[in-house]
């Protein structure tokens, strides 16, 4: 089974290479992007029947940083 | 007085962290982070700079979750000391021993340069400086940001839990801190490099006073 895990840093905390984004994408003339943030798309090949708790805690234990990472786990 | 500095694949600061530990008396060992077990009769362990893992995924995660960070869990459950420089207090926040994380530098440069730093919370760290005191140490880091969530803050801002603060922010950090304490003040991250300012040749000798006193004060406690 294939699981693909998103990483996005959660509302508040500052993403800084996002708003690098933001102001690139500003320079190249596109207009109206109020808002960028970058997280990181993780995608795993497990064992078939692995638990969505087990991929909670493979998350939560590695894959993510709760105290400033959110996670959502999306299967394939 | 012995002190133990765990090395990862692409730690950098390890054998600067253990002349500065030789320097201030102790007996330094090197652990590499697949052992299982840290050194017996142990006083201290530093985590050095450096980017372990390549810094992949997030700077520290790899290391934390390493058979040897199980360990320096333990040890500082049981009361230990622990110092971690720069990725070590990355490694730090990661492994839970620290509150909070260090993101991305706010100009989103490498920022490699002196800075200089208040000294605050009382510790066997910073007791070889007069609280209040301004010193100079090199920071060199990507990812050196503090942050934690506003009770957070406040509640290592209200226990004298920050040990160092920047004078002149250079990286975004909440509130200018550069290092931290734990709760029973023996775990201490922080961003600046003591050990890179350690001695004449270095040209700033700022950074041994940390180390100055902790044989001494390791003996009375």
């Amino acid at each position: 089974m294939k699981v693909r895990v998103h990483v996005m840093l959660k509302a508040g905390v500052l993403d800084p290479q996002g708003e690098a984004v933001r102001h690139a994408l500003g320079a190249l003339g596109f207009e109206g992007v109020s808002s960028v943030r970058q997280g990181k798309v993780i995608e795993l090949e497990l064992a078939d029947g692995t638990s969505d708790e087990t991929i909670g805690d493979m998350c939560e234990r590695l894959l993510a940083n709760t105290v400033i990472e959110s996670y959502r786990i999306e299967h394939l | 007085m012995k002190a133990a500095v765990i090395v990862f694949p692409g730690s950098n600061c390890d054998r600067d962290m253990a002349v500065a530990f030789e320097q201030a008396g102790f007996e330094t060992q090197m652990v590499w982070h697949k052992d299982t077990q840290l050194p017996e009769g142990l006083d201290m362990v530093g985590i050095p700079g450096g980017f372990s893992f390549g810094d992949y995924l997030r700077c520290g995660a790899i290391a934390a979750n390493a058979p040897i960070c199980q360990e320096v869990k333990a040890f500082a459950d049981k009361g230990g000391h622990v110092l971690g420089v720069c990725n070590g207090f990355q490694v730090l926040a990661e492994t839970g021993l620290l509150p909070g994380a260090l993101l991305r530098n706010a100009g989103l440069k490498y920022i490699c340069r002196t800075v200089g730093l208040k000294v605050e919370g009382e510790s066997i760290y910073t007791k070889g400086y007069e609280t209040g005191a301004e010193i100079a140490l090199p920071i060199a880091h990507h990812d050196g940001n503090y942050h934690a969530d506003d009770a957070t803050l406040d509640m290592l801002e209200g226990d004298g839990r920050v040990a160092f603060r920047y004078t002149d922010n250079p990286n975004g950090a909440s509130r200018d801190i550069a290092g931290i304490l734990s709760e029973n003040r023996r775990v201490l991250g922080m961003m600046p490099h003591p050990e890179r300012a350690s001695e004449a040749a270095h040209g700033n000798e700022d950074g041994a006073r940390l180390f100055a006193h902790l044989t001494e004060m390791l003996a009375e406690a």
